[in-house]
């Protein structure tokens, strides 16, 4: 593992607070996400998980009733920023939820869908794109005779992939995984695990799971998250061998949770 | 709560009113079977009577001379009985109408689909499903009172009999139709669609137009189709605001007849019973009938592809 002096900040997240309406989801949350590495989120349901991640690419905000405060610095700028523009932050955050959702659009529609928006028209460039990406999410041999198929006729675990890929396709820098592999059966679930190991040279990824095992296998470090507060976060290794916390030592061996 | 279990509570329940609930599941199916017969039937009755009458006209006209003579005059003591003037006045009403609510109906539908809130949506909705039940010869009166003086101002040469003024106003009068089924259409893509696309930076607006309305585009087919039908059997407006003039000139400016406006002109007692343009009407009926139907079916075999897409 690389040493932790060396490693560069993605993301900074300080004092983060939020609220839907009157529910107090996230609760001072201080974190550094280092660039190059995969980071777990693991926790209980409903401690924050999915609205933590949700918050680093501000898609948390289509909830109308949120409430924000805090200062989360992606590079050093802050993401709140009234000049911060969103889409741009979510160019560059990309992100693949729990249950697959590609568009009604064919394979290679799906894929080319981000570079067409950011001006990307040229079919050349575009089937060099679809093809890399496809490539990169691990599903080209898969798919590649039939690119001009709906995705909806792919199966669950590809469909996933076609999401990754989609996503890679507009290179972003930080790859956010809700949950990703919660629908997938076991050897679609390690495919995706796999790809996570593989993109890591490439991107930052943070991903939530449920699994500890799957945490275990696939991060670099791991965050601890319980009722909206990051508990104890380190090393993965560290964190499930020798945890700090009483806490996540308990949800870690299953004795609550 | 009494000392008896559930169970014994049910099994009470049932041998008393075992007889009421045999005696309905004998009886209801076959009341609801009569009432499905009995619509079916005045369809088909309906049906009937039009291809009759319509075989009782084609016996004093012929066929050929109904599709291909260029003229309408039923009345004349040199009939000639050629359907063009009348299908092309139709078009011509539902040609306008099509420009007029397309766009605002599509633009209408994406607005309450993609940008207003629950709380514009609850209210807006049922407003224009109340517009959509307004009786037709108001509007029918609105274009002639209101519609067609204003635009004989912006053109002069405008006659206050014109197919532009019905056009419009049968244009308003499905942009109701149009938005509100498009929004359903549109409303029915899945969420965590729309979160892919903003979650790879696009704006609401790509959200919208690249994602929501292909997705849905199935169905708002068949709303167009369904509003071009509407507008084609449309009545009240072109009877009282587009004169009685069948012409195979298509000028917008000048009266025109439809289909319809034909068929009312007659029903209100200009052709004697038996005479020749009194049959006229069931073979006009007859060929109105063929359109709204392949638009009907038209409209149907979309929205069922519609149901594949997701
Ligand atoms: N849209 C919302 N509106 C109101 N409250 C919400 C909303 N989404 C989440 N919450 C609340 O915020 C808290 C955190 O939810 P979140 O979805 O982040 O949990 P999670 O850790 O992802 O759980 P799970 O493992 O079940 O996915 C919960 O108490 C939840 O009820
Ligand atoms: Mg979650």
């Amino acid at each position: 593992m690389t040493s932790p002096t060396k490693e560069e900040t993605v993301f900074n997240v300080e004092n983060l607070n939020l609220w839907y309406g009157n529910t107090h989801a996230l609760k001072n949350i201080n974190m550094d996400i280092a660039r190059n590495q995969v980071t777990a989120i693991i926790g209980p349901s409903g401690c924050g998980k999915s609205t933590f991640i949700k918050t680093l690419n501000r898609m948390v905000e289509m909830v109308p009733s949120v409430n924000i405060s805090g200062t989360i610095n992606y590079h050093g700028q802050g993401i709140f920023e009234s000049k911060y523009m969103v889409e741009e932050l979510r160019t560059r955050v990309g992100m693949v939820f729990q249950k697959p959702n590609p568009f009604p659009k064919s394979i290679y529609e799906n894929v080319a869908y981000g570079p067409r928006i950011h001006g990307i028209k040229k079919k050349q460039d575009l089937d060099a794109i679809v093809e890399k990406s496809l490539k990169g999410a691990a599903i080209w041999d898969e798919v590649k005779d039939r690119l001009d198929e709906n995705a909806y006729g792919l199966s669950g675990g590809q469909q996933q992939r076609i999401c990754i890929a989609r996503c890679l396709a507009i290179e972003p820098d930080v790859i956010l995984m809700d949950e990703p592999t919660s629908a997938l059966d076991p050897i679609s679930t390690l495919k995706v695990e796999e790809l996570v190991r593989e993109l890591k040279k490439d991107y930052t990824i943070v991903i939530v799971t449920h699994n500890m095992q799957q945490a275990a296998r696939i991060s670099d470090r791991t965050a601890f998250f319980l009722n909206g507060e990051v508990i104890e976060m380190s090393d993965t290794d560290k964190l499930f061998s020798t945890p700090e916390d009483k806490r996540t030592e308990d949800y870690i061996t299953g004795r609550f949770g | 709560m009494s000392s008896k279990t559930v169970r014994e509570m049910i099994e009470e329940n049932k041998s008393s009113k075992t007889n009421f609930r045999g005696v309905t599941e004998k009886v209801m199916p076959k009341f609801l079977l009569l009432c499905a017969i009995i619509s079916v039937l005045t369809t088909f009755g309906i049906v009937f009577t039009l291809i009759f009458e319509t075989f009782n006209f084609f016996s004093k006209v012929s066929f050929l001379e109904f599709i291909t003579s260029p003229d309408w005059y039923p009345m004349h003591s040199n009939a000639s009985f050629g359907i063009r003037p009348l299908i092309l006045g139709t078009l011509t009403i539902a040609a306008i109408a099509i420009l007029v609510a397309l766009p605002l109906g599509l633009a209408a539908a994406i607005f309450l689909s993609e940008y207003a809130s629950d709380r514009m949506r609850r209210i807006v909705k049922p407003v224009l499903e109340v517009l959509a039940g307004v009786p037709t010869i108001v509007y029918g009166f609105f274009a002639l009172t209101f519609v067609t003086p204003l635009l004989q101002n912006i053109i002069p040469g405008l006659s206050i009999y014109n197919a532009l003024s019905p056009g419009i106003v049968v244009g308003v009068m499905i942009i109701p139709m149009i938005a509100s089924l498009s929004e359903d259409a549109m409303s029915a893509v899945p969420n965590a669609i729309r979160e892919g696309a903003y979650a790879m930076g696009a704006t609401k607006f790509e959200v919208a137009i690249k994602v929501v309305f292909p997705a849905a585009l199935s169905g708002i087919i068949a709303s167009i189709v369904l509003a071009i039908s509407r507008a084609i059997g449309e009545t009240m407006i072109v009877t009282v605001a587009g004169g009685a003039n069948p012409t195979s000139a298509i000028d917008i400016t000048n009266a025109i007849q439809t289909m319809t406006a034909y068929i009312v002109q007659i029903s209100l007692g200009d052709a004697g019973y038996g005479t020749t343009a009194y049959y006229s009407i069931y073979a006009v009926g007859m060929t109105l009938f063929v359109f709204t139907l392949i638009m009907n079916l038209a409209a149907y075999f979309i929205s069922r592809k519609f149901r594949e897409v997701y």
